[in-house]
Order: structure tokens, then C-alpha cells, then sequence
């Protein structure tokens, strides 16, 4: 039998810019259509972790089916996904929409089209979506439906007629979004008599039932007992268990073309399974493999390492375990003289970062302290050698050194008219070259040649905040450039801070290192003592701060009653000390080592 | 126990370094308004207080206490709000009775009591003495009118002065408290306020910096920018200019905030400090006690009637009663103790604690002239007294 649709199933993603309510939307979705008794439904249900649910942003991808029964009498599946709005994690919005056939965009409607609005529906319109725009927040006084719309039409140039008013918060407009699903959006295809072809779209660690696999069904079925086989490592598994999300983990007895679910089995290896893998059966192989997902290329990198060097085992195998969960980062062992055996890691990007680095603490109970983000330098040395410089760190002997490379990207920026000033500026700031400029409508496109150390630390946050967010922003690697770059060394009192140290353009040095010492100037607390800040390049100082000693700030009262009180801070300020690490005699807040980096121009 | 004979304002007595006697704390949660930057557990009632109800609760408690804690010998009491000085005599001398009916009470014990210092209360004070107050703290707070109003008082500056005038007649002891660091204040003005309060205090003064403390009203003004405070620079004058005036005239500070000639430390405060053990009644009252199995952190509940309703059901007013662990009991030690001039004694630490405090603390912090060893004590320097929280989060990490 041919490829025929499968026309009671929907596959779809929710997508949109960060915070414009695609995590609610899911929730009414699932309520509206009876997934989840209402005596159990949560806020953001779908947010499970911990990170997410307190910072009120969704990480990783997440998937649950729904039952609907339809007006036109009939019964649906309706597999959705919810994907995260940072451009960090694209990456998991990517291969959420590989496993669907449409997408519902959410714009909120008080906001409209900003950044990764654009960012997430060029990249379903490439996956060949079928696309439902929904307005969401019309609850509120601010909201502007039709402008919206009109923007729709014009920024992103799909036909906004019919894009479907609701409400996330107060449940209006639900109804139609469940019905356009079903009539708007194609069902899958697929030959449930062929060899079984599945694509492997996430995988993760589950600490009760091992590596758990996320896959959607191509052709063929998936069912309990198979042998199965990764066309990419070659290697065979059985299958222990087979099931969906609703939103728990529910065992099913099969699944067919069409279908988005999970299954377990012999797989034991963090290794063993990438994402993107063609899955098929040992006994019957599919003839052909998916094409697979481009690999996501860190491009900043850090060190990190254990605050108790004995945590450095339970450090390996926590990265293990994540690595399990997300496959856009790398890590690899390093030591440092000051911080003694770690990880240096590759990420998307600082967000990225921020999280998996408090992942690790929370969820392996681990104390971390992290280097300096870097890029990937190549030195060519006097003696003929090349020798790539993944940590400032470790930077030879300038002597010995006869020229160095770094990274360049090539950056495509589209933004409103309104913005193109600032941004022309904020990239020339950045020793950026630009390459083309024209106009796609009324939208400026802007492509740059920049070095990619001027960006991976705070370009975004300032194009966002130059653009107000309406600009969107998107590169590539383009190759490594010589470029006159020198190593910088930060001083605080007087003893200079490997995790600190990082490589600069000379034209730029003067002005970074001012910048980071008023930044540390503010980041490390008054000390009982004076504490001099300095940059240097070789023995040269080139800035300088002072963090004045503490004077006053002994507390008024303090009677029978406080004791308690008083203790209770102390602990608070011995569990912020652990939090800190000991440079001589100053404590450096680890959250300084990133946010150093961090200008405000 | 009507104590009427006068007691004498003796030196603090010489104690055994871990000897810091045994105080009782009688809290009386209510006060005729609620003063905007106040955050202690009281409370504005309309209708009369039932005093005799809250007596006969405050003899149940103090029998609990006398359970848990008997064989000692009562060398303070200290009646603190709240604002004791709205109660009838009858029923601080009842409550004194019920001390004494439980516990020895020192021939030289300090019986203080904090007072407001508007002439409706002054004119009770006799009641007081008679009753067996030999000490009160007053409420001043400053010496201006407009600072008064703006800190909410029902008094004025002349009529303080007035109350400070009748406590001197009829006390042996008496002190006052200011606050200083008020919004707009400068350090002229707090030096000339200083200047005129001192020449009418005999040989207690307590000196507070104004706290801005969380959900009170002058929280809801500083958040909301119209209320500003002194930044640090301008606290740390201040500090100098109290201490320079202080010392001047012959009333050193012996706890960061309260200064006395020397002998004429409150005694009942200074077994907070030193860590002695104190039982504690009344609506959010807390104490220390040490019982059969360790050192109890005690605490009760804030509300007064449901303290009360508390009390008469389960014979107690407590919420909690915590053993502290050794770490708990020496950081208690370290907080406490080191707000004294005379310090604290390692020894004890280490024997609280479990383990002694770090040397390589100790040194750096002796450099840095914060600190100060002498004999068998360590104590806070004139340089450290300012930054002293830092000092002691630095020694107790
Ligand atoms: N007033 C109003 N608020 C809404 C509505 N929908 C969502 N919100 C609020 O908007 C905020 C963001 O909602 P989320 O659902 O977490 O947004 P998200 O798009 O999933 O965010 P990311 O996953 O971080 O990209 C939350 O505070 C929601 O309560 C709505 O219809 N009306
Ligand atoms: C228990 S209170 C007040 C006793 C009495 N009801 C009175 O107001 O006079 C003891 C002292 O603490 C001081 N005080 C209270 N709140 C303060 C604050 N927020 N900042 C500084 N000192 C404060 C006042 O000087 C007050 O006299
Ligand atoms: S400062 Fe004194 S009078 Fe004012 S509310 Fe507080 S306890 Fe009552
Ligand atoms: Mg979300």
C-alpha cells in the first residue's frame, strides 16, 4: 500500500516570539479539550522544569496529544508542541517543526510581530508549514487585533484574514483554534505496510525509566518487543515500552505513521542516540534515511569547574546526563591554574549558558564556577605550527606567537527603517564590515561581515534593546581572518584572574577594559578593605578602579528577640559566600565572571 | 514583691566569663498609635485592655518557663513593648509577684520598664516604683518638634524633657533612646541635638540609627522615593560624630547602640549579649533557655489575643521551642557578643560551637585593625564597630 494521509491526526507546533503566550495557549488546549481533569491543571503545564516554571520561559521543547471530537462529529489526534521564543534555543524549535506538518504562530496582540516572531515563522514557512496565526492577549485594554493583523501581512507576508482572536488567559477564542487545527491544517502522510522510518526528535535521561527517545512515525509502526536500529551509529535496541504524552507518559500499543510519542528500551549510552537519527527495524530497513538535522554549532564557550574540586567526577557525569537532554552542547576536559580540573563547553549562546550552568547545580546538586566566555582562536606560531586557543588562559608566550586568527561571521539583520541607524553603528562599533544592504518592503536588510568575539557576549542584548526588539538577527560561520588581537589581563587587587583574562583587538582593548572594570567595580561587594581594579596588556596597565572599603553598616537594634533573626541572615550570607570565590583575599560573586562581559555602551 | 528600698547602680557585677545571669523579658503588645517606622509586635486596641486577663496568662507562662528552667536565681526583668507605660500599676506588680513566686529574685535584680514619655504616663510612674521598678527606658527619640511629628510621636520635645525630669525624681536609674539618622538630618544638627540630650542623661543613653525596616510605613515611603536616608558616608559621620560626643562626655558606647558611664550598663541587655539565658513572656516574646537536652530557642505567638486564648487552652503562649545546634549557638554568640565593647571570650565559642573560630580569620581581620585580642577575649575595635556586620559574616564563615 502507497502513502495515503492519515486523516484523523494533526501535528503541529505552537510558535512566537518569547512571552507571547504560547505555554498558556497549550494549557487551554489541553483543558478545552479534556486532556487533563480541571481539578489538575497548573499554570504553564507544559514548562516542567523547575528553571522554567520560575523563570516563566519554556526551554525545552515539550509534546502532549490531544483527543478532540471535532464539529464536524469526528474524533481527532491532535499531537502538539510547544517550543521556547529565545533565539538560544532555535534550535529546539527546529526540530520540533520537522516533526510537524503545521504551526500556530502566536502574536500578542497588545506587542505584535517582534524578533524571533519572524525568527520562528521563516523557519516553519522553510519546513513547509501550513500556518494559523492566532492574536492572542485580546483581553487586554492595549491589545490592537486588526493593526496586528495588518502588520502580519506586511512584515511576514502571509494572509492574516483569518488569523483567530483569543484569549489564553480567559479561554475566548479556544474553540475556533481547536477547529482550525483540524481545518486548516494537512494531515500527515505515510504507509503503515512500509519498514518502519522514525525520526528521532529529542531523547533525554529519565532517572526511573533510562533513555527515553521522542520520536515521530514516518511510515511503518513502532510497537513493544521490536528490534530497532539507529541508521546513523548503525547500532540495534529493543523495545521495552511504547507510549504518548498526555501530558504524563501513557503506554500505547503501537505507533503509526503520523504519530509523535516515545518509547524505551535497551538503549543505556549517552552516546547512542542523536537527534535527527533515522530510526528503522533491524529485520526490515527502510531504504532510505531522513535527511537529519544540521548539528547546532556552539559558538561561545567557557570553562566550568567544580567550586569542591572532589565534585569533579559528579561533574562528568552530570554533563553526560544533560548532554542526554540537549544536544547543542559540547563539553571537554581542561584544567586551569586557578581553578584547578573543569570543562571547558561550547553553547548557543549566554542564555544558553545561564542555564544549562544552573541545570547542573540544581538538578545534580553541584557548585559551579565559570570562566569567561571565549571563541575558538588559531595561533599561528614562530616555529610553523598552529595551535587552536580555546581559553585566553593558556595563551603562549607572545614572543613565540608570529600571527593570530579568529572566527568572522557573516550576519543577515532585518529591521524596520526606524532602527537601521543604530544598528549600522552598533555593528561598525564592532569592527563589523558591511556587506549589502537593501530593503525588503518596508524592512531594511542589513548583512555584516563582524568577528564573532564582538558578538557572542552582548550583541543581542543590544540589538534588541537599539531595535526594541523588532530586529531579527541570524548568522553563519564564515571563515578565520588574521586580526591584531592581544591577550588582556584582569587585576583585582593586585593578583591578575585567569577566568578573566580574554583576547582583544588592540583598537578595542582601552575601551574594554575600562568597561570591565566599572562593571566589576559594581559586581564585587565592598570589601572590609580598598580593592584596586586594573587591566593590563603585558605589564601595561591600561584601566583602572577602586572598590572603596565598606564604612558603615553595623545594625541599630538587636535584642533577645533578634538572635534568631540575626542567625538566619548569617546563614543567608554563608550560603552567598559559597557562592563566591576566593581571588587572595577577595571574593569574586561567580556571576561576575559573565556579567563582566556585559557592556551597557 | 514590692521592692521599694533603693537599690544601688552598682558596677556590673565581675560574672565567670560563662556565667551571664538570668533575665526575664515581659513583652506587652499594645500602644496608643502606631509610630510609622516601628516594626515591634505592636498593636492599637480601641476598647480597654482586660489587664487582669493578660496577668493571670502571664503567671501560666512564666510557671511553663519556671519548668523547664528552675533553680535560678532572677538577676533582671525587663518590661518592654509595646509600651508598658499605658499598664496599671496594680498589674506590674502583679506580675513581679508572680516572678518572685517562682524564682529567687536577686536583692540588687534591675526591674526596668519602658516608658512613653507623655505626661499621662509620667504621672504613673509613681505607681511604678512602688510596685518595684527601680529603672525605666524612655521613648525621646528626638528634641524637636517637627522630627517628633514626622516620627509619629503623641508627645512633644518640652513634654519629654518634662517626663525625663519626674523619671530622675523617682528612679534610681533611668535612660533614654534617640533616634538619629532621621530623613534630611545633617550632622551639624544631630551633634547640637546630641550636645543638648546628654546634659540630661545621668548614665544611660541608647542611640539608634533609623532602620528602615520592612513593611512598616516608612518602608512604603522609602520604596515609593519620598523618604530618603543617609547614604553611607553620611551614616558613617554621623556614627563618628555620636561616638566623639559620647566619649567626650565620659558615656563610651558599650553596645554598638547604648552608651553608659561605666557600671551603668543595662544589665538586663547585657544578658542578651553575652548569650545568658532569659525567659521571655508575653505575645511575640522570645527566650533562651537551656533545658535538660540543650539550648531552647523559644518563641510566641505575635497576635495578643490568640497568645492569650493560647496560653489559657494549652498552658503556653510558644510556637516554637528550637534546640540550637552547637553551629546555631555559636553564631548566636558571635552576633550577640561581639556588639560589645568587651567582646567575647573564643573559649566559649569553641565550646558553644564545637570547634574554634578560624585563626587565619582572626589574623586577617587584626590586621585590618577590626579586631582585637586581649587576653583571654577578642573584641571589635572603634575602627570595626561601624562595619561590624561584615566582620562578624567574615568570622563566622
Ligand atoms: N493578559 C493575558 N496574559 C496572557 C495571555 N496569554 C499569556 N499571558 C501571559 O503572558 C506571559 C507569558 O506567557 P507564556 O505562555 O509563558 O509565554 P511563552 O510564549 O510560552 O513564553 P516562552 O516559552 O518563554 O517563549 C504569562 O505571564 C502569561 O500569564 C492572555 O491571553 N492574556
Ligand atoms: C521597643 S521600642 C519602643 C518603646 C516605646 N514604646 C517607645 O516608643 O518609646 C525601643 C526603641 O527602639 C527604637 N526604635 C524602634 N524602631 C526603630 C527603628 N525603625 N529604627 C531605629 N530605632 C528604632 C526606638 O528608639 C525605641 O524607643
Ligand atoms: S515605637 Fe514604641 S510607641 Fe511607637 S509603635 Fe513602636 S512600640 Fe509603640
Ligand atoms: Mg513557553
Amino acid at each position: 500500500m502507497a502513502t495515503h494521509p492519515f486523516d484523523n491526526i494533526r501535528n503541529f507546533s505552537i510558535v512566537a516570539h518569547i512571552d507571547h503566550g504560547k505555554s498558556t495557549l497549550a494549557d487551554r488546549l489541553i483543558q478545552e479539550t479534556g486532556t487533563v481533569a480541571a481539578r489538575d491543571m497548573g499554570e504553564q503545564m507544559l514548562d516542567s522544569m523547575d528553571i522554567e516554571k520560575e523563570r516563566g520561559i519554556t526551554i525545552k521543547a515539550q509534546t502532549v496529544r490531544l483527543e478532540y471530537r471535532a464539529q464536524d462529529g469526528r474524533d481527532y489526534i491532535l499531537n502538539l508542541m510547544d517550543t521556547p521564543g529565545h533565539v538560544d534555543f532555535a534550535y529546539e524549535v527546529s526540530r520540533s517543526l520537522a516533526a510537524c506538518e503545521g504551526s500556530i504562530l502566536v502574536v500578542d496582540a497588545s506587542q505584535g510581530v517582534e524578533a524571533q516572531t519572524l525568527a520562528n515563522v521563516y523557519q516553519a514557512l522553510d519546513a513547509n508549514h501550513e500556518i494559523v496565526p492566532v492574536l492572542n492577549k485580546i483581553d487586554l485594554p492595549a491589545a490592537e487585533p486588526e493593526r496586528v493583523k495588518e502588520q502580519i501581512e506586511d512584515v511576514i507576508g502571509i494572509d492574516a484574514s483569518e488569523a483567530i482572536p483569543v484569549s489564553a488567559k480567559t479561554g475566548l477564542g479556544i474553540p475556533d483554534v481547536l477547529e482550525a487545527i483540524v481545518k486548516r491544517l494537512p494531515p500527515p502522510k505515510g504507509d503503515e505496510t512500509a519498514p518502519l522510518k522514525a525520526m528521532l526528535v529529542d531523547s533525554w535521561y529519565d532517572s526511573y525509566l533510562g533513555v527515553v527517545v521522542l520520536v515521530r512515525i514516518i511510515d511503518g509502526v513502532l510497537k513493544k518487543g521490536m528490534t530497532i536500529r539507529m541508521m546513523g551509529s548503525g547500532a540495534n535496541y529493543g523495545v521495552d515500552k511504547v507510549g504518548v504524552f498526555r501530558p504524563k507518559m501513557t503506554d500505547v500499543a503501537q505507533l503509526g505513521p503520523g504519530e509523535v510519542g516515545f518509547f524505551t528500551g535497551s538503549i543505556k549510552e549517552v552516546a547512542d542516540t542523536r537527534v535527527g537519527d533515522t530510526i528503522t527495524e533491524e529485520r526490515r530497513l527502510t531504504a532510505e534515511a531522513l535527511p537529519g538535522f544540521k548539528p547546532a554549532q556552539p559558538v561561545v564557550f567557557c570553562g566550568l569547574f567544580p567550586v569542591d574540586a572532589a565534585d569533579f567526577e559528579n561533574l562528568r557525569a552530570a554533563m553526560g546526563k544533560l548532554r542526554l537532554n540537549d544536544a547543542s552542547f559540547s563539553y571537554e576536559m581542561e584544567t586551569s591554574a586557578a581553578l584547578g580540573f573543569g570543562f571547558r563547553c561550547g553553547f548557543l549562546g549566554l542564555l544558553h549558558l545561564e542555564i544549562i550552568q544552573e541545570r547542573l547545580e540544581r538538578e545534580f546538586n553541584l557548585d559551579l564556577i565559570s570562566t569567561a566566555p571565549s571563541v575558538v582562536y588559531k595561533l599561528n606560531m614562530a616555529d610553523g605550527t598552529q595551535i587552536e586557543l580555546h581559553n585566553p588562559a593558556d595563551m603562549p608566550d607572545v614572543m613565540k606567537i608570529s600571527s593570530i586568527e579568529e572566527p568572522w561571521i557573516r550576519a543577515t539583520i532585518m529591521t524596520p527603517d526606524d532602527y537601521l541607524g543604530a544598528i549600522i553603528k552598533l555593528c561598525q562599533d564592532r569592527r563589523g564590515e558591511q556587506v549589502d544592504l537593501n530593503y525588503v518592503g518596508k524592512r531594511a536588510m542589513v548583512v555584516y561581515d563582524l568577528p564573532l568575539n564582538e558578538v557572542v557576549f552582548d550583541f543581542y542584548d543590544r540589538l534588541k534593546s537599539v531595535s526594541k526588539g523588532y530586529a531579527s538577527f541570524d548568522y553563519a560561520i564564515s571563515g578565520y581572518r588574521q586580526g591584531d588581537l592581544v591577550k588582556m589581563s584582569l587585576l583585582v587587587n593586585a593578583e591578575p584572574v585567569d577566568a578573566l583574562a580574554m583576547l582583544v583587538h588592540r583598537t578595542r582593548a582601552e575601551m574594554r577594559g575600562r568597561a570591565m572594570c566599572e562593571k566589576l567595580r559594581e559586581l564585587i561587594p565592598q570589601h572590609l578593605f580598598q580593592i584596586p581594579i586594573q587591566a593590563a596588556i603585558g605589564g601595561k596597565i591600561i584601566a583602572r578602579e577602586t572598590i572603596r572599603a565598606l564604612r558603615k553598616d553595623v545594625t541599630a537594634k538587636c535584642y533577645g528577640g533578634d538572635a534568631s533573626r540575626k542567625r538566619k541572615l548569617l546563614d543567608k550570607q554563608k550560603e552567598g559566600k559559597k557562592r563566591m570565590r576566593q581571588f587572595g583575599k577577595v571574593e569574586i560573586p561567580q556571576e561576575a565572571f559573565i556579567a563582566a562581559l556585559k557592556m551597557d555602551e | 514583691m514590692h521592692q521599694s528600698s533603693a537599690i544601688q547602680a552598682s558596677a556590673v557585677p565581675a560574672r565567670a566569663p560563662f556565667d551571664a545571669g538570668f533575665g526575664v523579658y515581659v513583652h506587652w503588645p499594645f500602644c496608643a498609635s502606631k509610630c510609622p517606622y516601628c516594626d515591634f509586635n505592636s498593636h492599637v486596641r480601641r476598647s480597654p485592655v482586660d489587664e487582669a486577663r493578660y496577668v493571670a496568662a502571664f503567671r501560666t507562662e512564666l510557671a511553663h518557663r519556671a519548668a523547664i528552667a528552675p533553680d535560678r536565681t532572677v538577676t533582671s526583668i525587663f518590661f518592654g513593648g509595646g509600651t508598658p507605660s499605658l499598664m496599671q500599676g496594680a498589674t506590674v506588680g502583679a506580675i513581679l509577684d508572680a516572678i518572685a513566686a517562682l524564682w529567687p529574685v536577686a536583692p540588687d535584680a534591675e526591674i526596668t520598664l519602658e516608658a512613653n514619655p507623655t505626661s499621662v504616663e509620667a504621672g504613673r510612674f509613681r505607681d511604678y516604683r512602688a510596685a518595684g521598678v527601680n529603672r525605666v527606658s524612655l521613648g525621646v527619640q528626638a528634641l524637636n518638634d517637627p522630627d517628633l511629628k514626622r516620627l509619629g510621636r503623641l508627645h512633644s520635645a518640652e513634654e519629654a524633657l518634662a517626663a525625663v525630669r519626674v523619671a530622675g525624681d523617682i528612679f534610681e536609674r533611668y535612660s533614654f533612646d534617640l533616634i538619629y539618622a532621621r530623613p534630611q538630618q545633617t550632622a551639624g544638627a544631630w551633634r547640637a541635638e546630641l550636645e543638648q540630650a546628654i546634659s540630661h542623661a545621668v548614665e544611660h543613653l541608647s542611640l539608634y540609627q533609623l532602620t528602615i525596616e520592612p513593611g512598616t510605613w516608612f518602608d512604603r515611603l522609602y520604596r515609593a522615593g519620598k523618604l530618603t536616608t543617609p547614604d553611607e558616608d553620611l551614616a558613617r559621620a554621623l556614627w563618628d560624630v555620636t561616638q566623639e560626643v559620647c566619649d567626650r562626655h565620659g558615656m563610651p558606647a558599650y553596645e554598638v547602640s547604648n552608651h553608659a558611664r561605666p557600671g551603668a550598663e543595662s544589665r538586663h541587655n547585657l544578658v542578651y549579649w553575652r548569650y545568658g539565658e532569659y525567659a521571655g513572656v508575653g505575645p511575640g516574646a522570645h527566650g533562651r533557655l537551656v533545658g535538660a537536652d540543650g539550648r531552647l530557642a523559644m518563641a510566641t505567638e505575635l497576635a495578643p489575643e490568640k497568645w492569650l486564648e493560647q496560653v489559657e487552652r494549652q498552658g503556653h503562649g510558644l510556637t516554637g521551642a528550637e534546640r540550637l545546634t552547637p553551629e546555631a549557638q555559636g553564631d548566636e554568640y558571635l552576633v550577640m557578643g561581639l556588639r560589645l565593647a568587651e567582646g567575647i571570650v573564643p573559649a566559649r565559642y569553641a565550646a558553644l560551637a564545637g570547634r574554634p573560630l578560624a585563626a587565619s580569620r582572626i589574623r586577617d581581620l587584626t590586621e585590618l585593625g577590626l579586631l582585637r585580642a586581649e587576653g583571654e577575649r577578642l573584641a571589635i575595635t572603634p575602627a570595626g564597630f561601624p562595619v561590624l556586620n561584615a566582620v562578624i559574616s567574615q568570622l563566622a564563615a
